[in-house]
């Protein structure tokens, strides 16, 4: 019986020639991510038990990308980054982007494609959820928490339960007025949000394939609000040219062998997708955007690891061109190259900044923003009863502020679209 | 991790995400430092809705006052822990006394951090007891029977096992495990 790419991974970090789903097998990991909010707690973890001068196992496999907490007055978030930053002295650790200096990115999941720390065949564990974003570049990748990371720093492995594999096939091309994220909000609604818990979710056929590298990212990031433990997505000449402009580290292309066995497999005719939402408070109540177009909104948010990424804002600023939003719209771009994308990308001839900001939108510097809420004083946060549609991931109560507030999530499309008209609207009005 | 598990239960419904174990803006509070972790004892389970915490009737407060909980096991419904990979949800649960939850279902970095913690026993059920005990009423889990009982009904439920994890639960959590097992 042949293997699926995630089991073909594992197994090759395992020292073994296969494995079955359901396993618990030990594995070396290549990549250990963390960032400001679970950075400390990790660093404590791996203290406790590693000891007050213990060396983690390999400096350069380590990448810290504080990207949470990094705009505000705090100082319980401030005193986090001090702590990274005596660490990383402390350990030689290189792959650093400090907050206040050149070398700041933003958000994590963003910045370590940018980086080009996300390369075929890899295995990258990260103290995030969204790590599972990473498994769009055809490597393995989840979220842990910090005595999980605590454990990877200290010995450079840590235990998987195999994961079965569910396959999201789409077949055919999207349409125009379409994006990934109406792909992902569609599979969710379909399948709950427990409707993966434990496994594997791998997006194939054409419609996925005709996707770039961002939009694949979009894909796999929301691949944990199904409850998946990775997202998959075998590599092409897309993922080859992405990675090899941003890395010249060596990398291994493993595909899906012919006879590998499935969990599940669902096909969608891309064309039949609708522009789609999830409704508050939960990433699986879904409705189509025509369903709920009367739904009135008096704030937008484009950003995240989700929706702030460089293709999210040239299709946001399609359809923003020479507009003027009806609401308090902001825009988050998730990392300083998106920031600088902003200025040097062009819509019809003018920059995306200019097209922001001439539509009365507030953009603000990169970071995870109001994503998840944050202090008081963080870009964009809810704090009241406001209304807001969103191109962010989660809409649990209170996830992106207030508890009185509501999220919609939606495409970047329909996020602007919606912005403009200050009620849910679908893009096909602006795009053709 | 005890052999038998007993005190006063806190019912809850599903989909219970960390958002609501523990809301994002109090992650920033040290775990190493005495003092200043008891925060996360403080606000466990204060960012779930008024009407939903401690069913049925709700409108119960998880912490009362100071840091602890009077609340030894929750019951959960589907879903148990969804959301962000934060540690802090466990934790914050273990500092304010809680030592295990049965759900139906788990997200499975929850499920796993509470393990490689040591932080609370994740217990599964085959049948939904959420709508049979009521927060307040007095439970006891039987580790090695794999059963719960709620003396305050009467009533003795079987769990799934543990299975794989116990060991990592037995030894306290993955570095004494993996100490025992000679990985470090
Ligand atoms: S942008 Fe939002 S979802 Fe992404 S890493 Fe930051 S907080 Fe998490």
């Amino acid at each position: 019986m042949g293997m699926t790419i995630t089991e073909k991974i594992l197994a090759r970090h395992a020292g073994r020639d296969r494995v079955e789903p359901g396993e618990n097998i030990w594995v070396n990991v290549d990549t250990l991510m963390t960032h400001d909010v679970c950075g400390p707690g990790t660093i404590a973890v791996f203290k406790s038990h590693f000891g007050a001068a213990a060396k983690v196992w390999d400096a350069d496999k380590i990448v810290i990308i504080p990207d949470h907490y990094i705009f505000t007055k705090d100082k319980h978030a401030n005193r986090n980054i001090d702590i990274l930053r005596d660490f990383v002295k402390e350990q030689g650790i290189q792959n650093f982007y400090e907050p206040g200096t050149p070398r700041y990115k933003g958000v994590c999941h963003v910045a370590l494609a940018e980086e080009g720390y996300n390369r075929p065949g890899l295995v990258l564990f990260g103290t995030d959820s969204h790590t599972c974003t990473s498994g769009a570049f055809g490597m393995f990748s989840t979220g842990i928490g910090n005595t999980d990371a605590g454990f990877i720093m200290g010995t450079g492995k840590t235990w998987v339960k195999v994961p079965a594999t569910m396959r999201f096939v789409f077949d055919g091309e999207l349409p125009p007025y379409l994006m990934a994220k109406d792909m992902i909000l569609h599979v969710i609604g379909e399948i709950g949000v427990d409707g993966a818990t434990y496994r594997t979710m791998e997006f194939a056929g054409d419609g996925v394939f005709a996707l770039n590298m961002e939009e694949r990212m979009t894909l796999c990031n929301m691949a944990i609000e199904a409850g998946g433990k990775n997202g998959v997505i075998e590599p092409d000449a897309t993922t080859e040219a992405f990675v090899k402009a941003r890395s010249d580290k060596p990398y291994e292309i493993v595909r899906n062998d012919a006879d590998a066995k499935y969990y599940a497999e669902y096909v969608f005719k891309t064309k039949d997708i609708q522009p789609t939402v999830a409704k508050p408070h939960s990433p699986d109540k879904r409705a189509t955007v025509r369903e709920v177009a009367d739904v009135k909104v008096n704030r937008a948010y484009i950003g995240s690891c989700t929706g702030g990424k460089i293709t999210d804002f040239i299709a946001a600023a399609k359809v923003l061109d020479g507009q003027s939003v009806a609401v308090k719209t902001f825009i988050v771009p998730a990392t300083t190259e998106v920031a600088q994308g902003l200025k040097e990308q062009k819509v019809n001839g003018k920059s995306l900044q200019d097209i922001f900001v001439a539509a009365g939108c507030e953009v603000g510097p990169p970071s995870c923003a109001a994503c998840l809420g944050g202090p008081e004083d963080t870009f964009g946060r809810l704090q009241a009863d406001e209304v807001c549609i969103s191109t962010t991931n989660r809409n649990f109560p209170a996830r992106m502020g207030s508890k009185d507030s509501q999220v919609f999530l939606a495409s970047p499309y329909t996020v602007a679209a919606s912005a403009l008209k200050g009620r849910i609207t679908d893009p096909r009005d602006f795009v053709a | 991790m005890d052999d038998i598990i007993k005190g006063k239960a806190f019912v809850l419904g599903n989909d219970i995400d960390t958002d609501q174990i523990i809301p994002a803006h109090h992650l920033v509070y040290r775990t190493d430092d005495e003092e200043e972790r008891k925060n996360y004892g403080r606000y466990a389970l204060s960012g779930v809705p008024e009407a939903a915490s401690g069913l049925p009737h709700g409108h119960i407060p998880f912490v009362k006052d100071g840091w602890q909980s009077e609340y030894t096991i929750i019951i959960g419904g589907k879903n148990f822990g969804c959301g962000s990979s934060r540690e802090h949800a466990p934790l914050a649960l273990n500092i304010a006394g809680l030592k295990a939850v049965v759900a139906e279902s788990y997200a499975r970095i929850f499920f796993r951090n509470s393990v490689n913690g040591g932080y609370l026993v994740p217990f599964e059920t085959p049948a939904r007891l959420v709508e049979e005990i009521k927060t307040g009423d007095e439970v006891e889990i039987d580790v090695t029977a794999s059963t719960l009982t709620n003396h305050t009904q009467g009533k003795t439920y079987a769990l799934n096992a543990l299975g794989d994890v116990e060991a990592i639960l037995r030894a306290g959590d993955v570095f004494a495990y993996a100490k025992a097992a000679g990985m470090m």
